[in-house]
C-alpha cells in the first residue's frame, strides 16, 4: 500500500512535469533549431568584448559603490527597527502588542525585496533611495524574527538580577540581557548584510540605482558590451563577498 | 573596603567603535541618497495613501480571477519545468565534479590524484559561473534572447539551478561514508555501478529534500522573475503596479502568499512520504 502511494506520487510529480511543458509551450525542438542558435551566439558573441575604458569603469565604481551604501544603511535600518519591533514581538509589553508586531514582521517578511522596490519607487522616486527603503522593509521583517527568537532564548537571570538590586527596566536589559545577545545579533546581522550586498545589485531592474540599475539600462540600449562589464562587476561584487564571509566566520565564529 | 563604582568600563571602547562605525557609514548616506522623509512627505504620501487605500477590496472581478488564476498555474509551471530541465544538465554535473567516484582517489585513501583534480576543475568552474550570475539577471538575458515571456524564466531557473543544484549534490555525495563506493571500485566495478549501491542508498533521502526545497525556491524565484518580463505572477504584479491599479496588487500578493504556503505544505508532504 504505502509502495503504491509513492508510486502514484512519481507518477504524479512527472505528470506535473510533462504538464508544465505542454502548458508552457516550450518547444525545446525549436528553441535549439539552427537559425535560433545562430541568432543566440550572435548575441552571445556581443558580451565577449567588456567595455573596459576609464569613464565607464568609473561609473561601475560608483554604481558598486551605491550597490554597497544601500545595502550597508539598508540592513543597519533593519537592525534598528528589527530590534524595536523584536521587543514587543518576544512577549515583552503583554500578548495584544505581540501578536500584533508579529503580524507586522511576518508581513514585511512575506513580501519579497523586489516587490518592495517596486512599491518603494512608486513612493520615493527613482534612486537608490528606494532600494535602501526596500531592502530595509524586508530585512526588518526577517532581523525582527531573528531577534525575537534570540530574545526569548536568551537566560533571564542576569536581568533578574539588576531588576532585584534595583535597577530599572533600561539597566536591566542593557547590562543584563544584551551582553549575552549581543554576539548572536551581530551574526545576524552580518549574515543578512551579505545577503543584502547581493540583493542590492539587482534591485535596479525595477529602478531602485545601483549596479542593477545600469545593467538594465545599458542591455535596454543594446550596449552588450557596457553590460557585459557590469556583469562582470556583480560577480566579482558577489565572490568577494562569499570571500569576505567566510573569511570572517573563520575569524570572528567559533564553532 | 569595597566601593560602589558606577561608571561602566566598557564605555570608551565602545563609544569609539561606535564612532568609527558612523564615520564609516556616513559617507554612505549620501552615496544612498537616503531620506526617511519622503515616506512622510504630504505629496508622495497622499500619493501612496490613495494606491494603499485602493488595496481593499482587493480586485475579484470574473474576468481578473480567470487572468489571475492562468498567471498562478504558469507561475507553478514555469518552476517545474525549470527544475526539470535543471536537474537534467545538474546531475551529470554532479557526477562529473564529484571526488566520491575518483578511481584515483579509491586507492589513496580519499584524496584523488592531481590529475584527477585538474580535470575536475573545468566542470566544478562551470558551475560556479551558472549559480554566481543572479538568476533575475539570467532572465533579462533571456528576454532579450528569446522574447518575453515564460521561456525565459524557464531557462534562467534551469541555468542558475543546475550551478547550485551540480554544487550541492557534488558535495552531498562526498559526504556520506566513501568506504562502500570504494571498495566496489577498487574490486572493478564501473563508476556508474559503484554510485547506484555504494553511494546512491545513502544520499537519496537528503538529495530529496534539497531539490524539493529548492523546487520551493524556485516558485519564489519565479514570481520575482517577472518583474523582468519573464512572465507569470511577477509580470501581472508588475503590470498592475504601473497602472496603480491597487486591488489588482493586493490580490496577486495574496495569492502569492496561498502559493508560497501551498509549496511548503507540497515539500512537507514529499519529503514526509519519501525521506
Amino acid at each position: 500500500m504505502n509502495r503504491l502511494i509513492n508510486l502514484l506520487l512519481i507518477l504524479c510529480i512527472g505528470a506535473a512535469v510533462v504538464a508544465s511543458f505542454r502548458y508552457l509551450g516550450i518547444d525545446l525542438g525549436e528553441l535549439t533549431g539552427s537559425g535560433n542558435l545562430k541568432q543566440m551566439g550572435a548575441y552571445v558573441l556581443r558580451f565577449l568584448s567588456p567595455d573596459l575604458s576609464a569613464g565607464h569603469l568609473q561609473a561601475i565604481g560608483r554604481g558598486a559603490v551605491e550597490t554597497m551604501a544601500m545595502s550597508a544603511l539598508g540592513t543597519l535600518l533593519a537592525a534598528v527597527f528589527g530590534l524595536l519591533l523584536a521587543l514587543p514581538a518576544a512577549g515583552r509589553f503583554g500578548w495584544l502588542l505581540q501578536s500584533a508586531s508579529r503580524l507586522v514582521l511576518n508581513g514585511l517578511r512575506a513580501i519579497p525585496e523586489l516587490v518592495w522596490a517596486a512599491l518603494m519607487v512608486l513612493a520615493a522616486g527613482l534612486g537608490p533611495n528606494a532600494g535602501t527603503l526596500a531592502l530595509a522593509m524586508h530585512t526588518t521583517g526577517v532581523l525582527g524574527r531573528l531577534f525575537a527568537e534570540a530574545l526569548e532564548n536568551t537566560p533571564p537571570q542576569p536581568a533578574e538580577a539588576i531588576r532585584l538590586q534595583g535597577g530599572n527596566v533600561v539597566w536591566a536589559f542593557c547590562y543584563g540581557t544584551l551582553p549575552n545577545l549581543f554576539p548572536q545579533l551581530l551574526a545576524y546581522i552580518l549574515y543578512r548584510w551579505e545577503n543584502n550586498i547581493r540583493m542590492a545589485s539587482v534591485l535596479g531592474f525595477v529602478g531602485a540605482g545601483g549596479l542593477g540599475q545600469m545593467l538594465y539600462v545599458s542591455l535596454s540600449l543594446f550596449q552588450e558590451a557596457q553590460a557585459s562589464t557590469v556583469i562582470l562587476a556583480m560577480l566579482v561584487l558577489v565572490f568577494a563577498v562569499d570571500g569576505l564571509s567566510s573569511w570572517s566566520r573563520q575569524r570572528w565564529v567559533k564553532v | 573596603m569595597l566601593t560602589r563604582d558606577t561608571r561602566d568600563p566598557a564605555t570608551l571602547p565602545r563609544l569609539l567603535l561606535s564612532l568609527l562605525a558612523l564615520a564609516l557609514l556616513w559617507p554612505g548616506i549620501h552615496f544612498s541618497e537616503l531620506d526617511l522623509g519622503v515616506l512622510l512627505q504630504a505629496d508622495s504620501q497622499s500619493e501612496m495613501g490613495r494606491f494603499v487605500s485602493a488595496f481593499w477590496p482587493p480586485a475579484h472581478g470574473e474576468e481578473f480571477l480567470q487572468l489571475l488564476w492562468q498567471a498562478t498555474l504558469q507561475t507553478l509551471a514555469i518552476a517545474t519545468a525549470g527544475m526539470a530541465l535543471a536537474l537534467l544538465l545538474a546531475v551529470p554535473a554532479s557526477l562529473l565534479a564529484s571526488r566520491a567516484l575518483s578511481l584515483s582517489a579509491a586507492s589513496r585513501g580519499g584524496r584523488p590524484s592531481a590529475l584527477g583534480r585538474l580535470l575536475r576543475w573545468p566542470v566544478r568552474g562551470l558551475l560556479i559561473f551558472l549559480r554566481s550570475v543572479p538568476e533575475i539577471v539570467w532572465a533579462l538575458l533571456f528576454v532579450r534572447a528569446v522574447g518575453l515571456g515564460p521561456t525565459a524564466g524557464v531557462l534562467a531557473i534551469a541555468i542558475t539551478y543546475s550551478g547550485m543544484l551540480g554544487k550541492v549534490y557534488a558535495e552531498i555525495f562526498e559526504s556520506v561514508d566513501q568506504r562502500p563506493a570504494h571498495s566496489l571500485l577498487q574490486a572493478g566495478s564501473g563508476r556508474l555501478a559503484a554510485f547506484c549501491y555504494g553511494i546512491l542508498p545513502n544520499v537519496a533521502a537528503e538529495l530529496l529534500s534539497y531539490t524539493v526545497y529548492r523546487w520551493e525556491c524556485a516558485i519564489r524565484a519565479s514570481v520575482v522573475m517577472g518583474f523582468v518580463g519573464a512572465g507569470g505572477l511577477g509580470q501581472q504584479i508588475d503590470l498592475s503596479l504601473r497602472m496603480f491599479a491597487g486591488g489588482e496588487v493586493a490580490s496577486m500578493l495574496l495569492t502569492f502568499f496561498v502559493l508560497v504556503l501551498f509549496a511548503d505544505q507540497i515539500s512537507r508532504l514529499l519529503r514526509w512520504r519519501f525521506a
